[in-house]
């Protein structure tokens, strides 16, 4: 390490060298004003969403118009767009604090989202002076509403392989645009639109379309499984004539923007997952105090305090890995001074396209386990429409689905990385072939005297086992990798364990370290680190009894045994003190 | 127009109290502004945006108050002055004292201040402050409209409303219903920080040993008694009436 303050972690070096606590960025850094905007935004919550959760349930889009104006009033709107279009120009921490906490008011938080995320950012990123002149201002006020139209009928993960097409008219003024966008969220009341169309068929390219223009239409509105409050429609349109001007960035440079808006798509969406585990936690505790079974508060069984704990550590780690992540993309931004432009801020964040990815799956799918158990814990009430948790439960299945499903980006995942390290950038395979002969050896103990040193040991074993089982992946399949998808998978899913059990664990520390009260934290992550070890145990055999077989498969199984030897502490006494904690709090807890 | 207003940071009335050594655990607590405070926040700058003039939040408290004083200001209050010496810190008597000597060294037309804090629920704060200061105050305002140096105050009385007019300067007790509190815009916030907040110590302020010492001595805390499921007394109207009078007297002991 050099004498700088605070290291810049490139993506994805998590894998192949550790970090301390100080390297990153955890909820127990807010700031006061952090603090403040969150008050703000449950404020926001509280006063103008919850109260009317029924209505927006119901499709009121006039109301859900003013609710959008309201937010943009108190600033809502405004914490990505820089100063100079009349935003905020907020760190990244800021927007995702406001996602996270909108979120905590239903589905809203998705009309909010689409808004400020894939339907702001495009322009904030990749606008020229007069699309930012022009449109910024209105859309951070909440006086306009964007919508994001990249999905078609026809393609959805293969998202280059749209139909719409653009064809630029014989006196060069306009782009004439065909063709029909899916699932478009905000359609019904979008003034703006970020629509990607092919030029001649070909060049993949991004245009700001607004409602008003002649031959803009959208579809009956989608009935959806869940996430009612939000609007979903296509967006048909029949020889639109879009100014020259509305193209924006590059002819044929449209899958930049795409990617990039994808990037922030995927990381909001764990965060705004964070925020639903949080709701969902608080809800659910409070009707298991609340519910008596053998006269008793079903909340005193160890079976329920078991699910409870289980959903605050989820919620834990989530929460640890998001505002590690938005914390990197802040310091990343610091780091290049000033105001770095729009291109600048997408960079800093694809840097981090990989743990965007990792955070997807992951909060999506802790999201989903959270939401079912407290479905479970509910009983029957938990299936009835007018409990809460029934909502959550509907809604949160979509995120699984959108921002790029959990399939495409857990392929994704392993092949970010090895781009990364072909190209370069990343010394993935020197340090994995280094490690072949340390795995014929002795494996380091565990240090048990130092806090947590148990815990530190687990997370360097993860990190070999992925480093053993991937090296011994590529070197098998070489380029022909990208056809194993089961066993990229099961190396995408190791390495969202290793991202995961890491931002706990230097989360943990760094509060152990600056003497704040941290046993619970400490109970949940001995708890967890040892459960995501067995299950990274399980991926890392799948992965090699797939490749192999007879001795050789046994030799390799030897070397795993070695990297999983842990002694396993009891999980039932440190969950059933977990989810007292949490009982009594009433709230989720850290 | 100078306005100051007196702000205490309160526990959430969310927030469960948890004692723990005879004290109240302020660990992981969610601290706001003292409600009844933050409508006289609010009044405060409705009557600053319709006559203009300067709104000063005045608190005396542990550092932990600069929070709700920042919330304040992104509300959009001027400026506050924050006494975080330990040495400041008392029993009403002693925060009126050393809010008067405060407030008596900068210039004011109006006070606002909460009826009441909703933790320890005295009500007296402000009260004793006008008094120290020599000037009227009208407590439970729920209207207040002023006018040159006239003002119409509605207050609650016991369920009803008592209309009071008076002549600045003086003190006047926010209840719940004056207003609707604004949440503080992001912009707000970001403003806030850089507004000046005085800290002021006991070296600041001309005050005897005897102003700062406190006149109530805590003896014990603890929480009350777990509520418990109710008796419904039945029989003859005699007995029931007996009975009640019994229990009052020997179990309940509350006559």
């Amino acid at each position: 390490m050099g004498t700088d303050p605070i290291k810049l972690v490139q993506g994805g070096a998590f894998l192949i060298e550790s970090s301390t606590p100080d390297d990153i960025f955890t909820p127990e850094d807010f700031t006061q004003e952090h603090r403040m905007i969150v008050e703000t935004t449950r404020a926001f919550v509280d006063g103008e969403i919850r109260p009317n959760a029924d209505t927006l349930e119901h499709q009121d889009w006039d109301l859900t118009v003013r609710l959008l104006h309201k937010a943009g009033e108190l600033g809502l709107l405004a914490a990505d767009v820089p100063e100079e279009y009349d935003g905020l120009g907020a760190d990244k921490v800021t927007s995702a604090l406001i996602s996270e906490n909108i979120s905590r008011g239903g589905s809203f938080a998705l009309s909010h989202g689409a808004h400020v995320g894939i339907g702001t950012l495009p322009i904030v990123f990749f606008g020229n002076e007069y699309q930012k002149k022009h449109y910024l201002p209105k859309l951070a006020s909440g006086e306009w509403i964007s919508a994001y139209a990249l999905t078609e009928p026809g393609s959805g993960s293969d998202a280059l392989g749209a139909k719409t097409t653009a064809k630029l008219t014989a006196d060069g003024q306009f782009y004439v645009l065909n063709g029909t966008k899916q699932f478009i969220t905000n359609s019904a009341f979008a003034d703006v639109f970020i629509v990607y169309a092919k030029i001649d068929g070909e060049k993949f390219s991004a245009f700001i379309v607004e409602r008003g223009y002649d031959g803009v239409s959208t579809g009956a509105e989608e009935k959806k499984m869940g996430i009612k409050a939000s609007s979903t429609r296509s967006l048909i349109l029949e020889d639109v004539q879009v100014p020259v001007k509305n193209l924006l960035g590059e002819p044929g440079r449209g899958h930049v923007i795409a990617f990039n808006i994808l990037n922030i798509g995927r990381y909001k969406l764990a965060v705004g997952c964070v925020g639903g585990m949080k709701e969902v936690i608080q809800t659910t505790v409070k009707y298991a105090k609340s519910r008596k079974q053998f006269q008793t508060e079903i909340a005193n069984f160890p079976l329920i305090q078991q699910k409870i704990a289980d959903m605050n550590l989820r919620c834990y780690v989530t929460e640890s890995m998001v505002y590690r992540s938005t914390g990197e993309i802040d310091r990343r931004l610091d780091a290049m001074g000033g105001h770095p432009d729009g291109r600048t801020v997408a960079n800093a964040i694809a840097e981090y396209a990989l743990e965007c990815s990792v955070n997807k799956v992951y909060g999506s799918e802790a999201l989903d386990f959270v939401a079912d158990e407290g479905v479970q814990i509910h009983g029957g009430y938990g299936y009835v429409q007018e409990y809460y948790v029934e909502h959550a439960y509907r809604d949160s299945r979509v995120n699984r689905i959108f921002e790029g499903t959990n399939e495409i980006n857990r392929l994704l995942i392993p092949d970010m990385l090895l781009r990364k390290a072909f190209k370069g950038e990343l010394p993935l395979l020197q340090v994995a072939q280094g490690l072949q002969q340390e795995l014929l050896g002795m494996m380091p103990m565990a240090n048990t005297t130092e806090p947590l040193g148990v815990e530190d040991h687990i997370l360097n074993m993860a990190r070999k086992i992925f480093l053993f089982v991937g090296g011994t992946a590529v070197q098998k399949y070489m380029q022909n990798l990208k056809d194993e998808q089961e066993i990229l998978a099961d190396l995408a899913d190791i390495i969202t364990e290793v991202y995961a059990l890491e931002s706990a664990l230097l989360r943990t520390k760094k509060a152990l370290a600056s003497g704040q009260e941290a046993s619970l934290k400490v109970a949940m992550v001995e708890v967890y680190s040892r459960e995501a070890l067995s299950r990274i145990e399980g991926h890392a055999k799948a992965i090699l009894a797939a490749m192999e077989e007879g001795d050789t498969l046994r030799t390799q199984l030897a070397v795993l045994r070695k990297l999983t030897r842990v002694e396993p502490i009891n999980a039932k006494t440190q969950k059933r003190q977990i989810a007292q904690a949490v009982i009594a709090a009433e709230r989720y807890l850290v | 127009m100078n306005i100051l207003v007196c702000l205490k940071q309160t526990f959430d009335t969310e927030e469960r109290i948890v004692l723990e050594n005879g004290h109240v655990k302020e660990d992981g607590v969610r601290f706001v502004i003292n409600p009844y405070d933050e409508y006289a926040v609010e009044e405060a700058l409705r009557i600053k945006e319709e006559h203009d003039g300067q709104v000063t939040l005045v608190s005396v408290g542990p550092t932990r108050f600069e929070e709700a004083i920042r919330t304040a200001l992104a509300m959009g209050a001027d400026e506050a002055v924050l006494g975080d010496d330990p040495a400041l810190f008392g029993d009403e008597f002693t925060i009126s004292k050393v809010l008067a000597a405060i407030i008596s060294q900068r210039p004011y037309d109006l006070i606002l201040a909460g009826n009441q804090a909703v933790d320890d629920g005295s009500g007296q704060v402000s009260v004793r402050l006008a008094e120290e200061l020599g000037i009227p105050h009208i407590s439970m305002a729920t209207k207040v409209e002023v006018e040159g140096n006239k003002v119409t105050v509605h207050r609650d009385a016991e369920g009803d409303t008592e209309i009071v007019t008076g002549v600045l300067p003086m003190v006047i007790t926010a209840q719940q219903g004056l207003n609707e509190p604004r949440y503080p815009s992001l912009i707000g916030i970001r403003k806030a920080s850089k507004k000046p907040l005085t800290h002021v110590t006991v070296q600041d302020l001309k005050l005897s040993a005897e102003d700062l010492a406190g006149r109530i001595n805590v003896l014990e805390t603890y929480l009350p008694k777990p509520k418990e499921a109710g008796r419904v007394l039945s029989g003859e109207l005699t007995d029931v009436v007996r009975e009640l009078a019994e229990a009052l007297h020997t179990t309940e002991k509350v006559v």
